[in-house]
């Protein structure tokens, strides 16, 4: 959770995830979104800001021969890629899709882990046109074999996420997904950042962000 | 170095210090321990409490507002069996009061809760008014002055722990709910509870909540609550527990202007989770810089 400024509006710390570790830096990579994002871009090197955290859960790390897809839509390339280098010596395959060429971030990062991603774009100006799970369906086309011997990890917007619970159910899919959701402690105790789950409301602050993807009742 | 008594009777329920928190911005007090050291504090109020366990709204509960925001959590919490033995052993282990808000669709719901607390050995219950009578076609206690009266006297006869009645700022007139408070046997209020606000997403045109319509809470309701603890000081005896958007020892040290004996925290708890002892730390050097001994000079110190 962190603060994007000093004063009384905004009034909330917003949650992010974390992109990257360098020692003692965390770096976060955002999507200029709303109020509280544009006032962050405004920030300078030096400003000094709250923060709380780390907070909630982490994704849990696939099996050991475990193969992993990694998808991840829009500015859920965050934590998806610190996934990525966290798994590097592993077989991924990561599906990443944007709304625009220009949006598509970390691209040469991703590439320097050894990972050849595949690209899509809601525009077709990058990759394959349409959704990284549009994506995903034409590979499961092609190698149908991959559906038992891999985990997803996943990360992106509410649409995405129904659709890729959809396309689980039909393969049954096991993973995981990383829940964005406006919040206002980020420590559990407020019960704003509910999700509907399979064992009823859970905090996405604090018994998440991440979830198993099947315990997940979307409306 | 000055002598500074920050000790405040309620009646008589009495605090070491006047810093409280709020109902529902406090979950069952363990969650803030890594952050608040929760015997420093003068009282804890839990979440509301129910018979039974509640589930909750649906999402999104929650949305901010300028310098505030709208929730409607729906009450969620783990109904009273569950709070007795899940979550008490805890707080009474703790060296400050525990105060459980209660919240009730029938006055013997009501009743039935603080006779269980106060067997059970809280230190006060704080009547959560803001809910819809079942039994009277849904209208919230709180809103009603004779639903409001008989809910009052009713469990006054049922409980000799200290009762606190919290007032909704929903009405047209507040001094007529402080008032019979008084009248029917509480011990004390608290105001304010929040503003029921509602938020509109102009591109989907859809509500921002999902209940449509939230309590608005923060430094946004806070003259507001100022006005109201005034308005509750002179006309009622009874001590006032004040609150709406504390963020700030100064906040705090407004509301004692105004009439109020203590303080609770809401949502200046999300801001900062150590909000609850700034702001302690910050009415202590306030009196030692203006030279106050005792919390007494300030309640009620308004000029006017």
């Amino acid at each position: 959770m962190l603060s994007v400024d000093h004063g009384m509006d905004p009034l909330l710390k917003r949650p992010f995830s974390i992109h990257r570790l360098f020692g003692d830096d965390v770096q976060i990579l955002y999507r200029l979104a709303g109020k509280g994002t544009h006032i962050l871009s405004g920030r300078n090197k030096g400003d000094i800001l709250d923060a709380v955290g780390p907070l909630g859960n982490k994704f849990p790390p696939p099996g050991s021969g475990d193969k992993t897809i990694l998808i991840a839509g829009g500015i859920g390339i965050a934590p998806i890629f610190a996934l990525a280098e966290k798994l590097k010596n592993k077989e991924i395959l990561l599906f990443y899709g944007a709304k625009t060429k220009e949006e598509l971030l970390c691209t040469d990062q991703i590439k320097s882990l050894g990972i050849d991603p595949v690209i899509s774009t809601d525009d077709g100006s990058c990759g394959q046109k349409g959704t990284a799970i549009d994506a995903l369906i034409k590979h499961l086309i092609r190698h149908p074999s991959l559906v038992t011997s891999h985990r997803l990890y996943a990360c992106g917007p509410r649409p995405m996420f129904k659709s890729l619970s959809l396309l689980a159910k039909k393969h049954n899919l096991k993973g995981y997904i990383a829940l964005e959701q406006h919040m206002a402690c980020g420590i559990g105790t407020c019960l704003g950042c509910v999700i509907n789950t399979v064992d009823g409301y859970k905090r996405v602050c604090r018994e998440g962000p991440v979830f198993p993807l099947e315990k997940i009742l979307w409306e | 170095m000055m002598k500074i008594n920050l000790s405040v009777n309620l009646g008589k329920l009495k605090l070491k210090n006047p810093v409280m928190t709020a109902s529902g911005t406090f979950a069952y007090g363990k969650e803030y321990s890594e952050f608040v050291d929760l015997d420093r504090l003068g009282a804890i109020v839990v979440k509301g409490i129910s018979l039974k366990p509640m589930k909750g709204n649906p999402e999104p509960r929650i949305c901010e507002t300028p310098c505030g925001m709208l929730n409607a959590i729906g009450l969620q919490n783990v109904g009273l069996k569950g709070f007795i033995r899940q979550q008490l052993p805890y707080l009474k282990s703790l060296r400050t009061k525990i105060i459980v808000n209660i919240l009730g669709n029938s006055i013997d719901e009501y009743i039935e809760l603080a006779e269980n607390l106060e067997s059970a050995g809280v230190d006060a219950v704080e009547l959560n008014v803001s809910c819809p009578n079942v039994n009277k076609g849904g209208i919230a206690f709180g809103t009603e002055p004779v639903v409001f009266a008989e809910l009052i006297k009713s469990v006054r006869r049922h409980t000799s722990l200290p009762l606190i009645t919290k007032l909704s700022p929903n009405v047209a007139n507040i001094k007529v709910f402080a008032k019979i408070s008084e009248d029917e046997g509480s011990d004390i209020i608290s105001l304010i509870n929040t503003i029921t606000g509602m938020s509109i997403n102009i591109r989907s045109r859809r509500p921002r909540l999902a209940n449509i319509t939230g309590g608005l809470s923060g430094p946004a309701i806070r003259p507001i609550a100022i006005r109201m603890v005034w308005e509750c000081y002179r006309t009622v005896r009874i001590p006032i527990i004040g609150m709406g958007g504390i963020i700030t020892a100064e906040d705090a040290i407004e509301f004692f202007l105004a009439g109020a004996s203590a303080v609770a925290i809401g949502t200046g708890n999300f801001v900062n989770p150590k909000a609850t002892l700034d702001v302690l730390d910050g009415i202590r050097a306030f009196m030692a810089g203006e030279g106050i001994h005792s919390l007494k000079e300030l309640t009620g110190g308004l000029k006017w």
